[in-house]
C-alpha cells in the first residue's frame, strides 16, 4: 500500500504492507535509528513519536493510518540551531545511561509539556509510563522540572 | 610502516588512512588473573584472561586526537567516559579529544571474558594507565626526533610536546611520523595527587548523541542491501527441535527463504513483519519433554538442604546453634528478567569464508569463538563489532543468535538481521534464578551475636555460563575446584561480614533447574543482602538495640570492617537516623560489601492503599577512587531502582514450561511513580578504584523490608514484598 505522510516536515511516501507498524516503516524503510524497538506490544515507550501533536507508540501504529499525518520523531525534535528545551534539560541533568530509552520519554515528555506546560509530580506520574531499566526516573524528573523553565 | 608487525611484547603497529599509531600491550592479562585466583572469591571472577593475545588501544589521528579501542562495552555503565578520563591524564591531553569505540574481535583488543561484574574499571585503572603513559612516551619520543632535540628535554602538556623553545601538537606529531618507538614502556604513573582529569563529573561522553537520538545499538545494526530473518523459538522449555516443514511458509509474502537448519528453523524475507507472519507457518516437529515444568518443581529444587552444598565461609564453631534460644528465619526471591529494553539481535553479513555481526554483546570474544565453532570458520575471519548496548544485566552473555544470523545469512547470500520478539526474550532468554535464605543466630545476655549461620539456596549463575570456561581453562582442575566448588554467581553477597562475631558459617546450596538461568545485576547480591540484613535487623530489634549500633558493634575494626563502618554512618548522618518521622513514614537501614565496595542505604517508605511506597533512599558508597563521581552516582540510582523494582514487583513462575507473563505490563517493573528522591554519598578509600555497577543493588531489598517493619512491625520476607492487606 502507497502511504504519505510528512516526517520531521519533510514529505515521505512509502509502499508497505498496510500492518505494518509505523515503527518499523521508520527504523528499516526510512532508516531513522533514534525511534526504538522495546516490546512492539505497547508496553514500553521506547517507540513514542508524534503524530500530529499526539504522543503516540508507533510498534503498536499500523502503517495505514499514518495516511497524511504530520510525524515527528526525536530526529526532529530539535531544530538544526537549538535543542528542544527537553533535550537540553536530559543533557544538564545528565539522564541516560544504555539511552536506548531515552528517544521515547523525551518525545512523551515533550508531549506532555505541550499539553501541560507546568506539570505536576502527580501528572508526571500519571503520564509518563514508558520504562527505563537502567532506571534513570530520579533525574528524569528533575529534568522534566528543568525542562518547565528552559522553555 | 607499511605492514602489521607485532614485537614478542605483544605491541602491535598499524597504519593507514588517518591513522597514527596503535599501541598495544599483551602482558597486562595475567596480573588481575592471577591476583584474582589468589584472592577471596567474592571478589568475582577475573577481568581478563589470556595473556599471549596483543591487545590494541590507542590510535593517534592525524588530527591530534586519539581513539581509545574499548575492550569492554559500554551498555549505560559510562565505562567510556571513565576509561576516557583514565587515559586522559596519562596522555596529558583534553578528555575531549578522546573519542571510544567499541573494539572489534578482528583488530582487538579482545577481551576474552565479558563486560560485568562490575569488574572494567577497576581491571582496567592500572593497565591503561600503563598504556596512556606509554603512548605519551612514543608521541615524546618522535616530537624529540622531529625537533632534533633529547627527549628528556621535553615535557607533555594538553596534547603538546613541549621543548625549551618550541612546541608540537599531537597533530604535527601524528602527520609528521615515520617511524614509532615499540620498545618504550612506561610504568611510572601520576600520583593520584596530580590527576586532572581523573575524578572530575565531567558529562559522560555519549550524551550528546544519546539525548539526539543518534547512538546506534546493536539491534540499529544495518548492512546495504540487510534481509530480515525470524526464526522459531522453543515454545516450551525443555523442547528441542527436530525438524521442519516448510509448509505455506515459503509463498508468503516478501519471503525470501526458509531456513531449515539442525537446531532451528527460520525465514528469511524482505521485511521484519513479513519474517514474523511467515513464520507462524512453518510447522516445527518439536521433541517435547516428558512432563513439563512447573512452578512447584522450581520450589522443591531451589531449597536450602536440596543439592549440592559447599560451605563457602566459617569460623569458629556453630554448633550451639543446635540448641535451645536459637532464632531462625527464611527468606525467599522469585525468579524474574532482566528487562533490558533493547532486545537482543544480530546483523551478520557472511562472505565466502569470512562473516562479520554487529550486535549487543557482554562477550564478544565468546560470540566469536562460538560462531566459528558453530560455520567452521576460523576465528580470525569472524569479526564480532559490539555496538552500544542498550542495557545489559547479564543478559547480553548468552549470544546463540549470533549464529542464527550467520547461518541465515550464508543460506541466502546476503546480510541479514535476526532478532528476539519481547515474548521470546521472556520465554527463550535467560532468567534470573530464585533463592531461598535460611538465617540461624544465638544472642547472648548482651545483645552480641554469639554464633551465626547462612544457608543460601540458587540455581545456576556462573555454572551456566560460557565465561566460566574461560576463566578456569589457564588454572589447574584442583585450583579452579576450590575457586568454584560453589556458584560464586549465586552466593555473592551471602557472606557474614560481620567479622567481630566469634562464630559463623555460609553454606551455599546449588541445584540446576531445567531450564536457562543465569548472571543479573549483582545477582545473588540482593537476595542474599536481603537475607542477611533483614536477619540483622530483627535481631537488633529482638534484644531492643538500634539497628545501626548493633550492626556497628558486630563489625571487626580492619580494613574492611571499617569501611563498612563508613558507609554506615555516612548514610545515617546524612539521612538523619533516630530523627523523628512524619506521621506514616517508617525508615529502615541496610548494608553490603561486594567487588570490595562497601554500600549502605536507609530507606524511607510509607503505605498507600496496601501499596508499599519508597520516598527516599539515601545510599553511601566508597568504591575507592573515583574516575567520574557523577558517573558513581548514576550506577548507584540506577542500581537503587533496579533493585526497588525486583524488591517490590517483579516475578516470573512457570506453568507447563512457559514463562508466566511473558510480556512488559504484565511483568512489572518499577515505573516512574515509584522512584525515589535519592541521595548519594561518595566516600573514597584506599589506592584503587572498585566495582560500581552492582554493588549499591544489594542493600536496598532489607533496607526497604526493614523500613517496612519500623512502619508496621510486620517482617516481610518474600521478595516481591507485599502487604497482606486481608
Ligand atoms: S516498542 Fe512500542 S511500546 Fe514498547
Ligand atoms: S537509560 Fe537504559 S533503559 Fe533507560
Amino acid at each position: 500500500m502507497k502511504i504519505d505522510f510528512t516526517v520531521n516536515g519533510n514529505p515521505q511516501t512509502v509502499d508497505v504492507p498496510e500492518n505494518m507498524p509505523l515503527l518499523w516503516v521508520i527504523r528499516d524503510v526510512l532508516d531513522m535509528k533514534g525511534t526504538k524497538f522495546g516490546c512492539g506490544q505497547a508496553a514500553c515507550g521506547s517507540c513514542t513519536i508524534h503524530i500530529d501533536g499526539d504522543a503516540v507508540r508507533s510498534c503498536s501504529f499500523a502503517a495505514q493510518y499514518a495516511q497524511n499525518k504530520h510525524i515527528t520523531t526525536i530526529e526532529g525534535l530539535s531544530t538544526a540551531e537549538k535543542l528542544h528545551p527537553v533535550q537540553q534539560a536530559w543533557i544538564e541533568e545528565i539522564v541516560p545511561q544504555c539511552g536506548y530509552c531515552q528517544p521515547g520519554f523525551m518525545m512523551s515528555v515533550a508531549n506532555l509539556l505541550d499539553k501541560i506546560p507546568n506539570p505536576t509530580d502527580e501528572e508526571i506520574d500519571d503520564y509518563i509510563t514508558n520504562i527505563c531499566r537502567c532506571g534513570t526516573y530520579y533525574r528524569m524528573r528533575k529534568a522534566i522540572h528543568r525542562a518547565v523553565q528552559l522553555k | 610502516m607499511k605492514k602489521k608487525t607485532v614485537n614478542r611484547r605483544g605491541f602491535i603497529l598499524k597504519t593507514g588512512v588517518g591513522l597514527g599509531v596503535l599501541l598495544g600491550v599483551g602482558v597486562i592479562a595475567c596480573g588481575p588473573l592471577r591476583r584474582t585466583s589468589a584472592q577471596k572469591v567474592d571478589e568475582g571472577p577475573p577481568g581478563y584472561k589470556n595473556e599471549y593475545e596483543a591487545f590494541i588501544w590507542f590510535e593517534l589521528q592525524q588530527d591530534g586526537s586519539i581513539i581509545l579501542h574499548s575492550p569492554k562495552v559500554e551498555m549505560g555503565q559510562g565505562i567510556f567516559t571513565a576509561l576516557a578520563q583514565i587515559a586522559a591524564d596519562e596522555l596529558e591531553m583534553d578528555f575531549k579529544n578522546i573519542k571510544v569505540v567499541h573494539a572489534t574481535t578482528a583488530h582487538g583488543p579482545i577481551d576474552s571474558l565479558s563486560t560485568g561484574g562490575s569488574l572494567t574499571v577497576s581491571s582496567l585503572y592500572q593497565p591503561l594507565r600503563e598504556l596512556a603513559a606509554t603512548m605519551r612516551e612514543m608521541i615524546k619520543m618522535n616530537a624529540a626526533t622531529i625537533m632534533g632535540v633529547s627527549a628528556n628535554t621535553l615535557t607533555v602538556k594538553n596534547g603538546e610536546v613541549i621543548g625549551t623553545n618550541a612546541k608540537l601538537s599531537f597533530a604535527e606529531i601524528a602527520t609528521k611520523s615515520t617511524n614509532w618507538n615499540l620498545k618504550i614502556k612506561e610504568s611510572v604513573l601520576k600520583s593520584p595527587k596530580d590527576f586532572t582529569v581523573i575524578g572530575k563529573p565531567l558529562p559522560r561522553i555519549d550524551l550528546v548523541p544519546k539525548v539526539k537520538g543518534e547512538t546506534l545499538y546493536g539491534i540499529d545494526s544495518t548492512f546495504p542491501d540487510m534481509l530480515f530473518g525470524s526464526v522459531v523459538r522453543p515454545p516450551v522449555f525443555g523442547a528441542i527441535f527436530k525438524s521442519a516443514e516448510v509448509g505455506n511458509a515459503s509463498n508468503m509474502p516478501g519471503v525470501v527463504k526458509v531456513v531449515i537448519e539442525k537446531d532451528f528453523a527460520g525465514v528469511v524475507a524482505k521485511s521484519r513483519v513479513q519474517a514474523e507472519d511467515a513464520k507462524k507457518a512453518l510447522k516445527i516437529n518439536w521433541g517435547m519433554p516428558k512432563k513439563l515444568v512447573k512452578q512447584a518443581d522450581v520450589d522443591a529444587l531451589v531449597k536450602v538442604g536440596v543439592g549440592k552444598d559447599v560451605k563457602i565461609q566459617k569460623e569458629g564453631n556453630t554448633d550451639i546453634l543446635k540448641g535451645e534460644g536459637t532464632i531462625t528465619r527464611e527468606y525467599f526471591s522469585p525468579l524474574g528478567v532482566h528487562g533490558h529494553i533493547e532486545p537482543n539481535g544480530a546483523a551478520a553479513h557472511f562472505q565466502g569464508d569470512k562473516v562479520v555481526i554487529k550486535m549487543s554483546t557482554q562477550v564478544a570474544s565468546i560470540t566469536r569463538d562460538e560462531v566459528s565453532k558453530a560455520l567452521k570458520l576460523d576465528k580470525e575471519n569472524v569479526d564480532i563489532q559490539s555496538q552500544f548496548l542498550g542495557g545489559g544485566f547479564g543478559r547480553r552473555l548468552q549470544t546463540p543468535h549470533a549464529i542464527e544470523a550467520a547461518l541465515m545469512s550464508k543460506a541466502v547470500g546476503k546480510p541479514v538481521h535476526v532478532f528476539f520478539e519481547r515474548t521470546e526474550e521472556f520465554q527463550n532468554g535467560v532468567l534470573r534464578p530464585p533463592t531461598h535464605n535460611i538465617l540461624k543466630a544465638k544472642l547472648d545476655a548482651n545483645g552480641t551475636i554469639e554464633a551465626i549461620e547462612h544457608h543460601t539456596a540458587s540455581a545456576d549463575v556462573a555454572f551456566n555460563s560460557s565465561i566460566l570456561a574461560n576463566v578456569f581453562k589457564p588454572l589447574s582442575a584442583s585450583l579452579a575446584e576450590g575457586i568454584v566448588g560453589a556458584d560464586f554467581g549465586a552466593w555473592r553477597g551471602g557472606m557474614i561480614h560481620y567479622k567481630n562475631i566469634k562464630n559463623y558459617s555460609t553454606t551455599a546450596y546449588h541445584k540446576e533447574l531445567p531450564f536457562q538461568t543465569s548472571w543479573w545485576r549483582g545477582l545473588g547480591l540482593l537476595a542474599n543482602t536481603f537475607a542477611i540484613e533483614s536477619f540483622m535487623d530483627e535481631l537488633a530489634h529482638q534484644s531492643k538495640q538500634d539497628p545501626l549500633a548493633f550492626r556497628l558493634k558486630h563489625l571487626a575494626d580492619d580494613e574492611r570492617g571499617q569501611s563498612i563502618k563508613n558507609v554506615l554512618k555516612a548514610a545515617c548522618e546524612k539521612a538523619g537516623w533516630g530523627k523523628s518521622l512524619p506521621e506514616g513514614r517508617g525508615i529502615g537501614l541496610a548494608c553490603s560489601i561486594d567487588v570490595n565496595t562497601p554500600v549502605a542505604q536507609v530507606a524511607e517508605v510509607e503505605i498507600k492503599n496496601g501499596q508499599i511506597k519508597v520516598k527516599k533512599v539515601t545510599c553511601a558508597i566508597d568504591p575507592g577512587i573515583i574516575i567520574n563521581p557523577d558517573g558513581v552516582k548514576a550506577q548507584s540510582e540506577g542500581a537503587i531502582i533496579m533493585g526497588l523494582s525486583a524488591t517490590l514487583f517483579e516475578e516470573v513462575t512457570i506453568k507447563d514450561g512457559k514463562v508466566i507473563p511473558n510480556a512488559f505490563g504484565y511483568y512489572p517493573i518499577a515505573y516512574m511513580r515509584d522512584a525515589p528522591e535519592i541521595e548519594v554519598i561518595l566516600l573514597s578509600s584506599g589506592d584503587k578504584p572498585r566495582g560500581v555497577g552492582e554493588p549499591p543493588i544489594g542493600p536496598i531489598g532489607a533496607a526497604i523490608a526493614n523500613a517496612v517493619f519500623n512502619l508496621t512491625g510486620k517482617r516481610l520476607n518474600k521478595i516481591p514484598l507485599q502487604m497482606d492487606i486481608s
